[in-house]
This record gives structure tokens, C-alpha cells and sequence, in this order.
């Protein structure tokens, strides 16, 4: 094989397309196409923000009563709000990975993404930012309203949030890598997969209670989970004062081997989406 | 031999070389050990009915479908593990393949020049949108075009990267006779001005004919003629390409020896 000598001036040559810089130019070029989705139409903004909105309502509510009822509820001040944030921080960016793939398929646009020179693990780049995107156009207006409607700051929390955040964030990449191949190796028929897959992990990873709470048979699961450790440490924030960095270092380590997996569950479904031909009938 | 053919040391590889390629679904042969090469710059139309084969053959040689045995390579590349050596110098056509809807006719172009690794990208789009007559539609989202406009659209990007080879799936499908005809004199223009090689998937027969200099007929996933048009017409003694076609369509109820006339 040789580099291609083009007789157009417009034509990519070999070499370029193997360097770094060429990857990132096809990651942009990817995030810009779901940004012009975004940018293209506010109802769809809208519903980015409207669902972590009702939450953070209502559990702010709900957190303002115990608080006048129970001398717990008084102390913890910002309990609920701050794991209703962090766990909407987990759900909005699995979505805004999984949705973002959903929409090629919707688009019938997959078989030219596929097609492209855009390399698999560029697609997943691309996806991860563009879940980190949506995440901050879903989350910032719904943390400026917790501040002024319950006055809980979110950015009080300095370090702890930054640590507490990028755990959250792994997680739900290594959850949109799974769902996404799912999705890749069964089509449309496996979409509710994605938009599902996360909630599994609302009553196991302690979101509004501690993992004390759980059975003890059922406590193994929940520590194998890296959003139980962060909401453990938010709790602990909370309730104690104590940043607990040693819960993070578990969460981040349990995050790692969680991405290689989901990584190698993405490369092994799209793999058997090429031999069982399911990659050309997307969307059908 | 078939190295020989395929690899030859030294030498510049051929844009596609297939060799006894075979994809098999459930035990059902969709591709059933068919081997060609195509040379650089030939129009090679893949013509047979539906389920013949040419849909997974066209899969095979993006590198979308892994065959199940043989090979197909593209500029020297093996599409099944080095597809990414050779994207950029390929492209694609399909009025089954849309790009996104929401998206204007400009943002899919940028974005496609992007992933394309396109040089002076907003001179390219420029340059395709004088080409195919888009100055207008640029701003439009591609959702809201008609079926010629999305043509012309689908083409442009098929085009961004001025392409090698180029992959065509029924590109004048659901198209009036006069966007069909404008549409098939620019393939026309494009390929032999470039000398890019086009493998073209089409059931309209007379657009085989005036374009493709090759034709490669598929019976169930079977290659049954390799051939000129016009040699092809000759031998089995009929009018044009769309009479070979429902002759050899045909056969299976009637046997092979009464579609084939001596001419």
C-alpha cells in the first residue's frame, strides 16, 4: 500500500491521517455535529435541563420539610440535594453518551460514520465529550437554582466536588460503552437498554442512604460499584466534614477497571456486529 | 496465482481485489466465493436481484461486513483488519444512507470534511457547492430538502474527499429522469477526469449501460458473468441490458440453455 500522490488538492494524504492531530480533527468534527444538534433546537435543550430540575425541586422541598421535623434532616442540610445533583450528574452523562450514538442510528447516518476514516475509539471520544457537554448545559442552570432556591453550593464543596464529579463521569462512560455496543450488536431493539441501564444502580449504590442500610448480603455489590463510594464520601462531607479521599482512590481504581471492561464490551460487540451484519441493517 | 494477482511485490495494488469471498448468514450463502480485481479508473457495475448478493459484497468491501472466508482488499488493504489504511481514500453513495436531518447542508459538509481530514475545507464546500448547485441550500437543514436536493447533498459529500474509489449504491433510486441524467453526468465527469475507480450497485439497467464499462452479474451470491455490457448483451442475444437482466432474472423457471440464445 502507498500514499496516495492526489491529483486534487482536497484529497487527505496517508501519512496525515495517521498522526495525532488528524485523530483530533475527526473527534472535533464528530462533538460539532452533535453540538449543531444541540444548538439546533431549544426544545431539546429544554428537556437536558428539565428532568434534573424536577428532581433537585422536589427533593429540596422534601429536605426543607424533614428539616423542620426531625433533628437529622436539620443537621444534614444539603443531603439530599447534593445526591440528587451527583446522581443526576451520573444519569444525564450516560444518557447524553448512549443518546448521542442513538441519534446516528435514528439518522441512518451510522453507515457513513462507519465508513469514515473515524477511527472506533475516536467515535468514543467524541462521545465522551459530547455527554460532558450536554451535562453542563443540563446541570449548571439546575446547580444555580439549588443555590438560590435551598442555598446549597455545590462548589462548597472545592476538591471533594472535582473528585466526586470525574468518578461520576468515568462511571457513566464505561455505562454508555456497554449500552452502546448492546445497542451496535442488536439494534433499535435493544434502544430501551440504554436509556434504562443506569437505574440499576440507584438502589445499589446507596444513593440516599448508606450501604449499613443494604442486607448484608447485598453490601459485596454495592462496594463493587465505584458510585457508592462517591456517594459515601458526600455523605460523609455532609453529615461529618470529613473529606474521605481514600473512598475516591477506591472509586477511581474500581472506575478503571470498569472502563477497560466496558471498552472491550464496545470493541467485542462491534466486532460481532461486522460478522453478523447487523452494522448495514442499523436502524431498520 | 491469485497472490500473484492480488499482492504482487513491488507493484501498486489494484483499487479492489476480491478473492473467493464468502459470507455466509445462518448457513445461508449471501456471498458465495466470488473473485474479481477491478484496474484504476473502470466503472464496474454489480448488477442482480434482490438478495443476489450485492448489498453484502458493497459491505465487504468498506470493511462494514467481515467476510467469512476469502478476502477483499482495497488499495492493498484487507477491509476485515486494515480498513482505516484506506477510508480516506474512499467514499460512499446511498439514497438508503442519509447524513442528519437537523443538520444544514453546510454543517454536514464541514463535519464530513472534517472526518474526511479534507485540506482547505471551506474552499472544498465552496468548490462542491458551485459544483452541484447548492450556493442556495447551504443554510437549509438537510431534513427539508427534496429527494433531488438530498442527492445532490449526499453526492457532494460523497465527492468531498475526491475519492479513489467510489462506492455507489443505486445513486439515481427515487430520482426524475432529468436530475437522473445530471446526476449520472457528473459520476461520469468526476471518474474519468480523475481516474477514480467506481463500483456502481444499480437496477436501472440503462444507466448500467451508458456508465459502467464492466458488469459483474450476481445469482445467489454467485458471480455468473464478468463482461462488457455490449458482450454481454451479444451473448445472450438480446436488445440491451435490461432484457439480459430479466433473462437471466428469469431462468431459474425456464433453465439456463433457454435464456441464453446463440446471437
Amino acid at each position: 500500500m502507498t500514499a496516495r500522490a492526489p491529483d486534487g488538492l482536497h484529497a487527505p494524504l496517508l501519512g496525515e491521517q495517521a498522526t495525532l492531530a488528524a485523530s483530533a480533527r475527526r473527534v472535533y468534527g464528530l462533538v460539532l455535529r452533535y453540538w449543531y444538534v444541540i444548538r439546533s433546537s431549544w426544545p431539546r435543550t429544554a428537556e437536558l435541563v428539565y428532568w434534573p430540575l424536577v428532581q433537585m425541586l422536589m427533593w429540596g422541598f422534601l429536605q426543607g420539610y424533614l428539616a423542620q421535623t426531625a433533628s437529622f434532616a436539620a443537621k444534614a442540610a444539603g443531603l439530599f440535594i447534593g445526591a440528587v445533583l451527583l446522581w443526576d450528574i451520573l444519569v444525564r452523562s450516560q444518557l447524553g453518551f448512549a443518546v448521542a450514538f442513538l441519534e446516528e442510528i435514528w439518522s441512518r447516518n451510522l453507515g457513513h460514520l462507519m465508513m469514515s476514516p473515524l477511527r472506533p475509539s475516536e467515535l468514543i471520544a467524541a462521545l465522551m465529550a459530547v455527554s460532558l457537554i450536554k451535562l453542563l448545559v443540563a446541570m449548571v442552570p439546575v446547580a444555580v437554582l439549588a443555590y438560590l432556591f435551598f442555598g446549597f453550593n455545590v462548589l462548597s464543596l472545592g476538591f471533594a466536588f472535582a473528585a466526586l464529579f470525574a468518578n461520576l463521569i468515568i462511571m457513566s462512560w464505561s455505562l454508555g460503552l456497554v449500552s452502546t455496543g448492546v445497542v451496535l450488536r442488536w439494534g433499535l431493539g435493544a434502544e430501551s437498554f440504554a436509556w434504562l441501564i443506569v437505574f440499576v444502580f440507584l438502589p445499589l449504590c446507596c444513593v440516599y442512604y448508606p450501604v449499613s442500610a443494604l442486607p448484608g448480603w447485598l453490601q459485596p455489590v454495592a462496594l463493587a460499584l465505584p458510585p457508592t463510594y462517591v456517594f459515601e464520601g458526600l455523605r460523609a462531607i455532609v453529615l461529618d466534614g470529613v473529606f474521605q479521599g481514600h473512598l475516591m482512590v477506591a472509586a477511581l481504581a474500581l472506575n478503571v477497571v470498569y472502563f477497560l471492561a466496558g471498552c472491550a464490551t464496545f470493541a467485542y460487540f462491534l466486532r460481532s456486529a461486522r460478522i453478523n451484519g447487523t452494522l448495514v441493517q442499523m436502524g431498520e | 496465482m491469485q497472490k500473484t494477482m492480488l499482492q504482487s511485490s513491488g507493484a501498486v495494488p489494484p483499487p479492489v481485489a476480491v478473492r473467493d469471498l464468502r459470507k455466509v448468514y445462518r448457513e445461508i450463502a449471501a456471498v458465495d466465493g466470488i473473485t474479481f480485481s477491478l484496474a484504476r479508473g473502470s466503472i464496474t457495475a454489480l448488477l442482480g436481484g434482490n438478495g443476489a448478493g450485492k448489498t453484502t459484497t458493497i459491505s465487504m468491501l468498506m470493511g462494514l461486513v467481515v467476510p467469512t472466508a476469502g478476502e477483499a482488499r482495497v488499495f492493498g488493504a484487507d477491509m476485515a483488519r486494515e480498513r482505516h489504511k484506506v477510508l480516506h481514500r474512499m467514499n460512499f453513495e446511498s439514497p438508503y444512507v442519509d447524513v442528519p436531518m437537523r443538520l444544514t447542508v453546510r454543517q454536514n459538509l464541514e463535519v464530513f470534511a472534517r472526518l474526511y481530514g479534507v485540506r482547505d475545507l471551506k474552499g472544498r464546500i465552496a468548490e462542491m457547492a458551485d459544483e452541484f448547485r447548492l450556493a442556495e441550500l447551504l443554510d437549509r437543514p438537510y431534513g427539508k430538502l427534496s429527494a433531488g436536493q438530498k442527492t445532490r447533498v449526499s453526492l457532494a459529500k460523497a465527492l468531498l474527499n475526491e475519492p479513489e474509489l467510489l462506492l455507489l449504491d443505486e445513486p439515481t433510486a427515487s430520482l426524475d429522469p432529468d436530475t437522473a441524467d445530471w446526476v449520472r453526468s457528473k459520476l461520469e465527469l468526476y471518474c474519468r477526469g480523475r481516474a477514480a475507480t467506481v463500483v456502481l450497485a444499480s437496477h436501472n439497467m440503462a444507466e448500467v449501460e451508458r456508465l459502467a464499462d464492466r458488469v459483474l452479474m450476481l445469482e445467489k451470491g454467485r458471480l455468473i458473468a464478468d463482461e462488457t455490457p455490449a458482450e454481454l448483451i451479444k451473448r445472450f442475444g438480446r436488445a440491451n441490458l435490461e432484457e439480459v437482466f430479466l433473462a437471466i432474472a428469469r431462468r431459474g423457471a425456464e433453465g439456463p440453455e433457454d435464456a441464453e440464445r446463440s446471437s
